[in-house]
C-alpha cells in the first residue's frame, strides 16, 4: 500500500519535472522577448571601456590643458593668458559633469567628487588659508575651501580677479594657493583613473552578478544617488529653496560666472542620458546601455522610451530658462525654475521606482531580510 | 471533555514536542546572534531617528542602548526553550521580548518573524517540557513520556495554516497567469548556483509559480498522509532550499524546514533524541517512566482550551479580512499583514511630501533622507499607513521648528508587478487631516488594473 502511493507520488515528481526540463520549445509559453537573458557583462564592459574611462580620460586630458595654462598665467599674469586659465577652466568644469556620477569604485575610496566639487564654497576660509599660507587639502573640513567652486571664486569672485592675482604683495601667495587646488583635483582624478586602468576595470567587471553589492546593482544606484543629489537637488532644487521654501542663490554651482551653472545642468544631464543609453563617449555610438536591459523585460521598451522623452523634456525646459542666477533674483518664488524642476523631478520616479522595480534592483543597499 | 472533542485526550508521545522545541530554541538563538552580529540592531532600531508604529502599538518603540538588553534576554530565553529549563517562563520571556522586537517598527515587518509571534504563543500552552528537558529531568511532577494529542495537533494545524493560506494567495492572476513578479526576480538571478542558465527562460517563471502555489496547498496534506510523508518533506526541504538561494529571506527556510519535522512519527524523533543523548553522553533513561500527561478537568484547563480556540479562530478569520475593504487588495494593503501573503508583490513606490504654510502660502519638498533610513523610506513609499504616520512626524518635527501652520501634501508614485508608476495617493489631500483607524483610506487613488482571483 504505502510503496504503492509512495511510487505514485514520485512518478506524479518525476513527470513534473521531465515536464518543467524539457518544454524549452517556444510553442505554448509566451514569446521570449527579444533577448532572452541580458549578459550583464556586456553592459559592465560598455560602461567601463566606452564610457567611464574614456571619460576620465578626457577629463584628464582637459584637466591638464587648464593646467598648463593656469602655469603660462602664474609665470606671465597678463589679462590675455587669464581669458585663457578662465576659458580652459570653464572646459574643464564641463568635462567634470562627464564623470562626477562614477562614484564607484576608486572614486569612491577617494571621496572624489566631495573633494572635487563641493560647493558652495567658504569664501571666508579660503581668504584665511591663502593669508595664513597653510592649509592641509586632506582634511575633509577644507573640502569647501577647494575644487571646481574655490576656482570659481578665485577666478569670477573679486571685483577685479586679474588684480588680485597681480597684487605685489598677496598675488603670489593666491597663485601658489590657486596652484595647490589644482594639483589636488589633478592628483586625486589622476589616481581614480590609474585605477580603473590598472585593475579596477576587470574587477569591475568580474562583478557581474544579481545581488545588491555586485557592479550593476551598485552602479545603478550610483546613478540614481548622482541624478537625485546632485543633478536635481544640487544644481536646481537647493538654490530654488525646494527644500527649504527660501531660494539661496548663493548655494548655486558656479556662482560667480552667472550662466555657467546652467550649461553644467545640461551637460550632467547630457551624461547621465548618455550613460541611461550606452552611448560611448567617443564617437557617440548608441552601445548597451540600462535601455538595452529594459528592453528585455515585459513592458521595458515603453519604460525606456518614457525616460528617453522625460530627459528630453527637462532639458527643453531648463534650456528655456534664464540663468539660474537671475530666475532665483528676479522672481519670488523662481515659478519658471520650479517648474522646470518638476521635469527634472519626474524623472525620479520613472527610474527609481519602475526602472528598478523591472531590473529588480533593490534601491539602496538595504541589507536585511524579506519574505 | 466529550464535548470538547476538539481537544484529544489520546495519549501520544511527547518526543516529537520536545523536539520542536528543541530545534525552536536553537534557530531562535541562532536568528538573534545572525541579527546581532549583522549590525542590525544598530541599523534597524538604533540609528533611526524614526520609528514606524503598528496601529495601537504605537508605545512600543526601541529601547536606545537598552535594545541589546532586549535582544539578550530573547536569545537567553530561547536557550532556556532549548534546554527545557523554566520552560513556561523561558517561553513567555521569548513571546514577549519577540513580540516586543517585532512591534518596535513595521518597516521591519516579516510574515516569518509573525509566524514565529503567533508559534512561541502557541507554545505558552503547550507541556514541550515533558520530555527530554532539564525541567522533566529534575521535577518528576512534569516529566511526560505521553502527553495528550491535541499538543502536536495544533502545531500541525498552524503549519498547515500557514501553507494553505500561503496558496490560496497565490491563486491570483498576476501570479498564475503573469507570473508575476517571479519573472522579474527570476531573470535576473542568472547568476545562482545550478540554476542561472535557467533563469533568462521565459518558461521558468510560469513552472515556478504554478509549482509554489500546487506545493503551498498539497504539502499539508502531503505530510499529514503518512505514504507520502517523505516525500512531502523531500519538497520541504528543496522548496525552501531553493527559495533560500534565489531570494534574501533570513531565516525563513530553515525555520519551515525543521518545523515540518513535527508531522513525522515519535520514532523518527526518538532517533534524533537517541543521537543528541549519545553525542553528548546524557543519561535519559529517567525520561522513559512511561508516565501519561492527564489534564485536570478544572477552569485552567477550559481556559486554555478557550484560548487556543480563539486564537485558531483568530488565524482562520484574519486573511479574510481584506474582504471588508473595497479596492484592490495588493494596491492599498488594507488587510494584507499577518495574513501569509509571502513573496506576491514586486511593489516599489516614491513619495514626495510637500509641506504648505498656511499663513504665508510658501511651500518646500521634504528631504527624506533627513528623517528616514534607506529602507524606511523605500518601505514607507508604497505603503498608505506608512505615509500617513510619516506626514504626522513631519507635522511634530516642522512645528518644533515654528512652522505651526502648516499642511502636508504628498506627491507618490507607485509601480506593482512591472506595471507602470501610476499615482499613489491623491496630491490633494492635506494628510494631516486624517487618522489612522481600520477604515478604508479613501485618499488612496484606485488601482488602475484589475487583478483577478482570491
Amino acid at each position: 500500500m504505502m510503496k504503492k502511493y509512495f511510487g505514485v507520488s514520485v512518478s506524479l515528481f518525476l513527470v513534473l519535472l521531465v515536464w518543467a526540463c524539457s518544454s524549452d520549445t517556444d510553442e505554448g509559453v509566451d514569446p521570449p522577448p527579444t533577448a532572452p537573458t541580458f549578459n550583464r557583462v556586456t553592459l559592465l564592459t560598455n560602461w567601463a571601456d566606452n564610457i567611464i574611462i574614456p571619460s576620465y580620460q578626457s577629463f584628464t586630458d582637459t584637466f591638464a590643458t587648464f593646467e598648463t595654462s593656469f602655469q603660462i598665467f602664474s609665470q606671465e599674469r597678463t589679462q590675455g593668458n587669464f581669458d585663457a586659465v578662465r576659458s580652459a577652466w570653464e572646459a574643464a568644469y564641463r568635462s567634470w559633469q562627464h564623470v562626477s556620477m562614477f562614484e564607484i569604485g576608486p572614486a569612491e575610496q577617494n571621496g572624489l567628487r566631495l573633494n572635487v566639487n563641493t560647493f558652495p564654497a567658504d569664501v571666508l576660509l579660503i581668504e584665511d588659508q591663502i593669508a595664513g599660507g597653510t592649509y592641509d587639502f586632506t582634511l575633509s573640513s577644507t573640502r569647501d575651501s577647494k575644487g571646481f567652486a574655490a576656482l570659481d571664486y578665485l577666478f569670477n569672485g573679486p571685483e577685479d580677479a586679474l588684480a588680485s592675482f597681480t597684487n605685489a604683495t598677496t598675488g603670489d601667495g593666491r597663485i601658489t594657493y590657486t596652484s595647490d587646488v589644482i594639483l589636488d583635483i589633478g592628483t586625486r582624478v589622476n589616481e581614480v583613473l590609474a585605477a580603473w586602468e590598472s585593475q579596477f576595470r576587470d574587477s569591475f567587471i568580474a562583478s557581474d552578478g544579481s545581488s545588491s553589492t555586485s557592479s550593476v546593482d551598485r552602479m545603478t544606484n550610483d546613478y540614481i544617488f548622482y541624478f537625485e543629489r546632485f543633478l536635481r537637488a544640487g544644481k536646481m532644487g537647493i538654490p530654488a529653496g525646494v527644500f527649504t521654501g527660501e531660494v539661496a542663490p548663493n548655494t548655486l554651482e558656479a556662482f560667480y560666472q552667472e550662466g555657467l551653472g546652467n550649461a553644467l545642468f545640461q551637460e550632467g544631464l547630457d551624461a547621465v542620458q548618455d550613460f541611461f543609453n550606452g552611448v560611448r563617449f567617443n564617437g557617440g555610438a548608441n552601445d548597451v546601455g540600462f535601455d538595452d536591459y529594459l528592453r528585455t523585460i515585459t513592458g521595458g521598451d515603453e519604460l525606456a522610451q518614457s525616460i528617453n522623452n522625460q530627459m528630453n523634456m527637462a532639458r527643453t525646459e531648463v534650456n528655456a530658462l534664464d540663468s539660474f542666477l537671475s530666475e532665483i533674483e528676479n522672481n519670488d518664488p523662481p515659478v519658471a525654475m520650479l517648474e522646470a524642476y518638476g521635469e527634472v523631478q519626474r524623472l525620479v520616479p520613472l527610474i527609481k521606482t519602475d526602472m528598478f522595480s523591472l531590473l529588480s534592483i533593490d534601491v539602496d543597499f538595504v541589507d536585511a531580510d524579506g519574505d | 471533555m466529550h464535548k470538547l472533542k476538539l481537544f484529544s485526550q489520546e495519549p501520544v508521545e511527547a518526543a516529537p514536542l520536545a523536539v520542536f522545541r528543541i530545534l525552536f530554541g536553537i534557530l531562535m538563538l541562532w536568528s538573534m546572534l545572525r541579527f546581532w552580529s549583522y549590525g542590525w540592531i544598530e541599523k534597524l532600531y538604533i540609528a533611526p531617528k524614526f520609528h514606524f508604529s503598528f496601529y495601537g502599538f504605537e508605545w512600543v518603540k526601541p529601547l536606545g542602548l537598552w535594545t541589546y538588553g532586549l535582544f539578550f534576554v530573547c536569545g537567553l530565553s530561547a536557550i532556556l526553550i532549548t534546554l527545557g529549563f523554566k520552560y513556561r517562563l523561558a517561553m513567555l520571556t521569548f513571546f514577549l521580548s519577540f513580540t516586543y522586537i517585532e512591534l518596535m517598527d513595521k518597516t521591519t515587518y516579516l510574515n516569518h518573524y509573525y509566524f514565529v509571534s503567533i508559534l512561541s504563543f502557541l507554545l505558552l500552552f503547550l507541556p514541550a517540557n515533558a520530555y527530554f528537558s532539564l525541567d522533566a529531568k529534575y521535577d518528576k511532577s512534569k516529566r511526560f513520556k505521553y502527553v495528550p494529542k491535541w499538543n502536536i495537533d495544533v502545531l500541525k494545524l498552524l503549519l498547515a495554516l500557514v501553507y494553505i493560506y500561503a496558496g490560496l494567495a497565490k491563486l491570483n492572476s498576476d501570479w498564475l497567469l503573469q507570473a508575476m513578479p517571479l519573472k522579474i526576480w527570476l531573470a535576473s538571478k542568472t547568476d545562482v548556483p545550478l540554476m542561472g542558465s535557467l533563469m533568462g527562460k521565459a518558461w521558468v517563471p510560469y513552472v515556478f509559480s504554478w509549482f509554489g502555489a500546487l506545493y503551498d496547498l498539497t504539502i499539508p496534506f502531503l505530510l499529514l498522509y503518512k505514504p507520502t510523508r517523505w516525500l512531502a518533506f523531500f519538497l520541504v526541504a528543496v522548496f525552501h532550499i531553493m527559495t533560500s538561494v534565489l531570494f534574501n529571506i533570513g531565516m525563513f527556510p530553515y525555520i519551515m524546514i525543521f518545523s515540518t519535522l513535527i508531522f513525522f512519527d515519535a520514532g523518527f524523533h526518538h532517533k534524533l533524541l537517541d543521537f543528541l543523548s549519545k553525542t553528548f553522553r546524557w543519561d535519559t533513561s529517567v525520561f522513559d517512566a512511561k508516565a501519561t500527561l492527564r489534564e485536570k478537568h478544572n477552569t485552567l484547563t477550559i481556559l486554555k482550551y478557550g484560548i487556543v480556540s480563539l486564537f485558531f479562530a483568530v488565524q482562520l478569520l484574519l486573511p479574510w479580512r481584506y474582504l471588508t475593504y473595497p479596492g484592490e487588495l495588493f494596491w492599498t494593503e488594507e488587510g494584507y499583514r499577518f495574513s501569509w501573503r509571502v513573496m506576491l508583490m514586486e511593489k516599489a513606490g516614491y513619495a514626495q511630501f510637500k509641506i504648505v504654510n498656511k499663513a504665508s502660502g510658501k511651500w518646500f519638498y521634504v528631504d527624506n533622507s533627513e528623517f528616514l533610513t534607506p529602507f524606511q523610506e523605500k518601505q514607507m513609499a508604497f505603503q498608505p499607513d506608512f505615509i500617513l504616520e510619516y506626514a504626522h512626524f513631519l507635522r511634530d518635527h516642522f512645528a518644533k521648528e515654528g512652522q505651526d501652520t502648516i499642511e502636508i501634501y504628498v506627491e507618490s508614485y507607485v509601480t506593482l508587478n512591472g506595471r507602470r508608476s501610476t499615482e499613489f495617493i491623491d496630491p490633494k489631500v492635506n494628510l494631516l487631516e486624517q487618522r489612522e483607524s481600520f477604515k478604508h483610506k479613501k485618499w488612496v487613488r484606485p488601482f488602475k488594473d484589475d487583478i483577478k482571483g482570491i
